[in-house]
């Protein structure tokens, strides 16, 4: 590149590539397809659509090197083994962190469990508390409810103001009789779209005593997460809210913790040595992972990956938050529209609302029949919605691959809505 | 509108807008509550049988227009039948009432008052359609 005219503002490094989502779109299959009717798809939270590059690396695995990883002593095997094994350290480096740290899982519910399950039961006794919040998806409740009831451990939850920001000045409270050993939070909420400070949650609680659990499944797809930076123990991750295939995901977590960690599932590839009697288990991170594991998955996954990495997580980001700057001030034209949550600047690309008393269920039924997909229900965050005092809400979210004209077609079907029940 | 639009309407948007025996009964012979977890409807049934009749029946609760509008129907309809007929009525019933096409998710809400209607007069608390493999 050459230099820039004197006089003009060199950027930073570190910023700000941008992209073209039109173009990005392109490389889309299922939205660039023909249709009777074109689809508008806002429901990228739910999951994401998957770019060619991702579908063709799943397709040439199957078609040229499948065969199973890690014990196979000829040219395809090896070939799978190093495919899934570059697919853990790009996925890695990806979130700042080692690769033996990396453990994949079948999604962010699964890497959560192992969490609740392998760490839960041989460190928690009766009597000891765990922090969630308000805003929690049931992933990072259910598991701790199972644990609770057989644990007689005490759950505590940090409180959401009616705005969808959580009251962080409750915290101290929480933490203050030292009983707490982990603290669970969502990183970014998948109904509000609200960024929680993780990092000053982290601080507080590891001044407390307890370990961070991190939900990232909504952030590491949209914005760049550096684990070391969030200050946080656990990490659970999925593939495909990232432009990769479902059934893969990961759970980061400190070597100390994963070592300390007895196994979560037994079988095949988590061991050393086994007898009849017993058996010694497997080195990081192959200790958790029990199986045959979802190759073709990983293979899809690295290149999700690598797809992100091109276009740039801050420039997702960005790309995403101005959609959802755009979306505010478009619904904010329909008539007896409440938006859930904070203002743009606290959000990711996500936007739930209710319209009137028209039940979410029928706003999305009209959508639909305009092609266009929105998530409609409590979008498994139940506690969050009996907080807000409302049954149910309608959500829309984005992508690297969405544009203005998507906020604008919705915009035009809720009117529509309204016409239809007015 | 389109056609699917006007569907919607006069069908189902009638029933919700202006429920048919919408109400509770004093002193019902049966009465029976059931919810959809996963939309949050609910939806209570209250019958009074005379000589084996549907005598009177009403419908309450809360919910999206299909399952609102699905339980106005079948109130409307069975109101002086037989309670026995209760037994006959099937899937495809509700779903002719309605006259429009439903996915699995909404199939459920369309579901709720005929399930309902079915668990409180004869205790068979299965999905309509999917007794037999429940």
């Amino acid at each position: 590149m050459s230099s820039p005219p004197a006089g003009t503002t060199i950027a930073p490094a570190t910023s700000r590539k941008r992209f073209d989502p039109r173009e990005v779109r392109g490389r889309f299959p299922l939205l660039t397809a023909t249709r009777e009717r074109p689809l508008v798809y806002l429901d990228s939270a739910a999951t994401s659509q998957k770019p060619e590059s991702v579908l063709a690396a799943m397709d040439d695995y199957y078609r040229r090197y499948n065969a199973n990883i890690h014990r196979g002593i000829y040219a395809i095997a090896e070939e799978a083994t190093a495919a899934y094994e570059d697919a853990r350290a790009r996925l890695a480096r990806f979130v700042g962190a080692p690769p033996r740290e990396v453990i994949f899982t079948r999604n962010s519910t699964e890497a959560i469990n192992l969490v609740a399950y392998a760490w839960g039961r041989s460190v928690l006794k009766r009597g000891d508390a765990v922090v969630l919040t308000v805003m929690e998806h049931h992933s990072n409740l259910v598991p701790w409810h199972i644990l609770a009831a057989e644990r007689g451990i005490e759950l505590r939850f940090i409180p959401m103001t009616d705005g969808g920001e959580l009251e962080l000045e409750a915290l101290p409270g929480l933490l203050a009789d030292g009983r707490v050993r982990l603290v669970g939070v969502v990183h970014i909420s998948n109904v509000l779209g609200t960024v929680n400070p993780v990092e000053e949650i982290a601080r507080q609680a590891h001044a407390a005593g307890a370990l961070v659990l991190v939900d990232a499944s909504q952030s590491v797809p949209h914005m760049p997460v550096d684990v070391k930076a969030l200050g946080c123990d656990f990490l659970a991750l999925t593939g495909h809210k990232m432009l990769g295939p479902t059934g893969i995901g990961a759970l980061w977590a400190r070597r100390e913790l994963l070592e300390a960690m007895p196994p979560f599932l037994g079988g095949g590839e988590m061991i050393r040595e086994v007898k009849l009697e017993g058996s010694k288990w497997n080195e990081l991170p192959w200790k958790f992972e029990a199986g045959t594991m979802p190759i073709a998955e990983a293979v899809g996954l690295r290149a999700a990956v690598a797809f992100c990495v091109e276009l740039g997580m801050d420039a997702i980001f960005e790309h995403d938050r101005s959609l959802a700057t755009y979306a505010l001030e478009r619904l904010r034209e329909v008539p007896d529209l409440r938006i859930l949550g904070p203002p743009a600047e606290k959000r990711g690309g996500v936007v739930a609302f209710e319209l009137g008393d028209i039940h979410p269920h029928d706003v999305a039924t009209v959508l639909d029949h305009h092609g266009i997909a929105v998530r409609a229900g409590h979008h498994c965050a139940m506690p969050l919605h009996d907080r807000l005092g409302v049954p149910a809400s309608a959500r829309a979210s984005f992508h690297c691959y969405s544009v203005p004209e998507d906020v604008d077609a919705l915009v035009e079907g809720l009117h529509h809505a309204r016409k239809v029940f007015g | 509108m389109g056609e699917w639009d006007e569907l919607y309407r006069e069908n189902i948007l009638d029933h919700y807008k202006h429920p048919r025996n919408r109400g509770v009964l004093e002193h019902p012979d049966i009465t029976y509550e059931d919810a959809n977890p996963l939309c949050g409807d609910e939806l209570r049934i209250d019958i009074e049988v005379k000589d084996g009749k549907i005598a009177q029946i009403r419908h309450s609760g809360h919910g999206c227009s299909i399952s609102q509008a699905a339980a106005s129907m079948l109130c409307e309809r069975m109101e002086g039948r037989p309670l026995e007929e209760v037994k006959a009525l099937t899937r495809e019933d509700v779903l002719e009432m309605l006259g429009i096409e439903l996915g699995p998710v909404r199939l459920k809400c369309a579901l709720l008052a005929l399930k309902t209607l079915k668990a409180g007069a004869y205790g068979i608390t299965q999905w309509p359609g999917e007794e037999e493999t429940a």
